[in-house]
């Protein structure tokens, strides 16, 4: 299309500066969302990426494509509409742990069921960064950093996983900030999977959770080949320790909506202006 | 000069088919050429409540409520008391009813005639699948004059996918019915032409939408909006668009938006509750100048309310439910027939403004079914604005219209990101304050300079009292200027179709020469007289008839209530 040449990694940051802190984790993400795009000689005009409300969720204007930064929560919503009403694009949606597994809880759980075939990127850091450093759903139950949770949040966390295994997502990846090169390999081929792709990326927060630089210790990368078994990646989500990176899960199930023809019936309009006619 | 009208009221429980059978007399004299309204009164229970067929036959199209009942059918006579407050029955009213109940005092005290017919025991003798609301079909359409072969044949389509025992049987009711010969001589409204549509204001709202150009529907279910949106999955799926059934209203409003973005015209229906949940999103459609049309269609507030009953409490979170400073449509058509037009019109303006617009219908016009002439279509608008090749593509630039060019996804070249952060003509992000009051001001200005035409209110009439009231109030208050007429006091009536952005000069123009104003509306604060205060020093006294729902605003009691303000 419009790009004859290929283009690099670097051809797909927009002139927009993060506002991120140094050593976000979300830095590496955006690494890898480009490096991924690169990758798949993805065309820049077709493709769009939608996020919601939080740190993370600044990630659109990074990129050199269409964006849509939303509100809190609703990102999914949004890329849902965006993927059924116009199915040549590639959408990828992008939030943090708050936006997705808090105030977007419910989208989260009804687009790994719809099954529209859209990438989700979910940054966790477990913990809200933007409004300074409170307990999420995936934040440790005995975490006593905030102000507002002084005790911690005394509630077991969420496994995103876990969540997304038993509400239908048939691909389910996770990746950690300290190794884009395997995020970008997980983000290309969630994109080629023809479905809905839930990529789980641990992103650590140095700034309210400096606690999180021991992830390298124990983060490992799962050798086994994907699970195609939901008994077996439900007894994996329920029991593994949240820290095992790669493509866990994955499923053939057609997408929604179905491909049909749209192209309008010229006299369909007609056709149903008429039927209220006695 | 007094119109000619007949009210029937078919009461039963839910399920037993008393809408059915009032649809069906309705669309048999439609075919006659006749014309009339078809209210649906239900309890909140799906079956086993309660339910009414208000019909209405008239000699034109200015449809009220019926004030009282010139005949009342009574399958039972529990669920006709449910409905006491609204079918006022009197010594000119006429009863059919079973005869194997006692007929309550209240009843009798009025007077009526009444006409004991044992409809159970006919309906099962002429067939094993009889049902009463079949047989009432038959009685009803020979005192109206309608030929049963007809009434057979509606019926039959209405049960198509039925079993032929069915249709048989609807047959054999309907012949029985129509083998009465009742002793009243009823006083028919004439025949008007015939080639009209039927059709509810749902519906209506349902086809502008999709004529106007909206393919993609995203619906999340809500009494009484719930009808719209079944209604267009059908439609979209013949004009090739897509609906996307929605986990809540939230997800609802942000998928709208989604293909908004990705310029599919975009649109969503629901109701109060619903439109509470969406307000925060519609805001983020208003900042990121992405066009929706939401279809709200009233029904009694606050809360739950009452969900299956008219009410124009909507009003003030449609003007301004929106957080910060959030400039947008809000339109209301005025009758059935015409939320084609102004359902068409919002989309159209929301697609050339940029903007979201809300469209404020209600539970009566949403879910009556009327013989309406065909309705008035919008005409198309002109083309959109061809996307700029060259240069930096600055979404949010400022322009002397306020509109900037909308790209989509797709189109080359013209990557941005769209944001409900503050942005700068580019579309980042941005926090300055000359950023936020240009911007604050190109949105704004995009609707104030805009020019609306002449299709921001209806008026008609002149006099010293202006009537001023919006959507769906529009006909009883017609009703009522007529009445105050014939009373040596001839009014003006202004409804209102384009209720934000006000169009204050020419209203101030519409009401100029009259000596008192008076404000009616369907809610308990008067949201209307309050907005419209807001922003018009009116240089006439202002008066207020505010009568909460969920009865329809009745044109007797305006008309009264205007007579007090001008003869204190």
């Amino acid at each position: 299309m419009t790009e004859a040449i290929k283009l690099k990694a670097k051809d797909y940051k927009s002139e927009v500066k993060p506002i991120w802190c140094p050593g976000c984790g979300h830095f590496s993400v955006l690494n890898a969302i480009t490096k991924a795009m690169a990758g798949l000689g993805i065309d820049k005009d077709n493709t769009v990426l939608v996020s919601g409300i939080g740190c993370s969720s600044r990630l659109p204007a990074y990129v050199d494509s269409y964006g849509f930064h939303g509100v809190h929560g609703r990102g999914l919503a949004i890329a849902q509409g965006l993927k059924v009403a116009r199915p040549d694009l590639t959408v990828l949606a992008l939030g943090g742990d708050g936006d997705g597994f808090s105030i977007g809880g419910n989208h989260f759980i009804h687009a790994c069921r719809r099954n529209v075939n859209i990438t989700y990127i979910a940054m966790d850091n477990e913990v809200y960064g933007m409004t300074k450093g409170q307990a999420s759903p995936t934040t440790p139950m005995d975490w006593d950093h905030s102000k507002l949770t002084p005790h911690g949040p005394g509630v077991r966390p969420f496994k995103p996983a876990a969540l997304a295994l038993a509400s239908g997502a048939p691909w389910i990846a996770r990746g950690y900030s300290g190794n884009p090169n395997q995020i970008a390999k997980l983000i290309a081929q969630a994109v080629a999977h023809p479905g809905f792709s839930f990529l789980h990326v641990m992103s650590q927060c140095i700034t309210f959770c400096p606690e999180q630089t021991d992830w390298k210790a124990i983060v490992t990368e799962r050798e086994e080949p994907a699970l195609t078994s939901a008994d077996e990646a439900a007894k994996l989500f329920l029991h593994e320790d949240g820290f095992q990176t790669g493509l866990l899960y994955r499923e053939q199930r057609a997408s929604w909506p179905p491909e049909r023809d749209r192209a309008a019936d010229q006299n369909a309009l007609a056709g149903l202006a008429a039927s209220f006619r006695v | 000069m007094s119109k000619r009208h007949l009210s029937i009221a078919i009461t039963g429980a839910g399920g037993a088919g008393v809408i059915s059978c009032g649809e069906l007399l309705l669309q048999a004299w439609a075919r006659q050429g006749g014309r009339g309204l078809l209210r649906k009164a239900y309890g909140p229970q799906i079956r086993g409540g309660e339910s009414a067929a208000l019909l209405k036959l008239t000699d034109d199209e200015c449809y009220t409520a019926a004030s009282h009942y010139d005949l009342v059918v009574a399958l039972d006579w529990d669920n006709f008391a449910r409905f006491e407050d609204e079918i006022r029955l009197g010594p000119h009213s006429r009863v059919l009813c079973d005869g194997s109940e006692e007929i309550p005092a209240s009843v009798l005290a009025a007077q009526p005639g009444i006409v004991e017919l044992p409809f159970a025991e006919l309906a099962s003798a002429c067939h094993p699948e009889g049902r009463v609301n079949m047989l009432v079909l038959g009685v009803l359409g020979r005192l109206l004059g309608l030929p049963s072969v007809g009434l057979v044949e509606l019926a039959a389509r209405k049960l198509a996918g039925k079993p032929q025992a069915y249709r048989d049987a609807a047959a054999a009711c309907i012949e029985q019915g129509a083998a009465r010969q009742l002793d009243w001589k009823l006083q028919v409204p004439p025949t008007v032409a015939t080639g009209a549509c039927y059709m509810s204001g749902n519906q209506a709202a349902g086809l502008g939408a999709l004529e106007a150009g909206i393919r993609f529907v995203a619906a999340y279910p809500i009494t009484p909006a719930s009808d719209v949106l079944e209604w267009m999955a059908g439609g979209l799926e013949q004009v090739g668009g897509q609906l996307l059934q929605a986990e809540d209203e939230l997800a609802a409003i942000n998928m709208t938006i989604g293909a908004a973005f990705g310029g599919v015209p975009a649109f969503t229906a629901t109701s109060g509750p619903g439109l509470a949940l969406m307000t925060e999103s519609i805001g983020l459609a208003v900042a990121s100048e992405t066009p929706v049309t939401i279809l709200n269609v009233m029904r009694g507030g606050p809360s739950t309310g009452i969900p299956t009953k008219s009410e124009q409490s909507d009003l003030n979170i449609a003007l301004h439910g929106l957080h910060g400073d959030a400039p947008h449509l809000v339109l209301a058509p005025l009758d059935i027939a015409d939320c084609v037009f102004t359902t068409g019109w919002a989309v159209q303006l929301a697609q050339q403004l940029q903007t979201a617009a809300i469209v404020l219908s209600d539970q009566f016009i949403g879910q009556s079914t009327a013989i309406v002439s065909e309705p008035r279509r919008c005409p198309s608008s002109a083309a959109a604005t061809a996307v700029p090749t060259e240069g930096d593509y600055l979404r949010y630039k400022l322009t002397s219209s306020g509109v900037s060019t909308l790209a989509s996804p797709g189109d080359a070249g013209q990557r941005f990101t769209a944001d409900g952060l503050e942005h700068n003509e580019k579309g980042t992000p941005s926090a300055r304050q000359s950023d936020h009051q240009r911007q604050l001001a190109k949105r704004q200005d995009k609707l104030s300079a805009f020019g609306f035409g002449d299709d921001w209110a209806q008026i008609s009439g002149s006099g010293a009292i202006a009537l001023v009231c919006f959507g769906s109030s529009s006909a009883a208050v017609t009703e009522a200027a007529d009445l105050l007429a014939e009373r040596g006091s001839p009014a003006r009536v202004i409804s209102l179709r384009l209720l934000a952005p006000l169009q204050t000069d020419a209203l101030r123009a519409a009401v100029e020469g009259c000596s008192t104003v008076v404000v009616v509306e369907q809610n308990h604060s008067a949201q209307l007289l309050h907005y419209l205060k807001g922003y018009l020093d009116f240089p006439q006294a202002v008066h207020s008839y505010a009568m909460a729902g969920p009865v329809p605003l009745a044109p007797e009691a305006i008309a009264q209530a205007v007579t007090e303000v001008i003869n204190p």
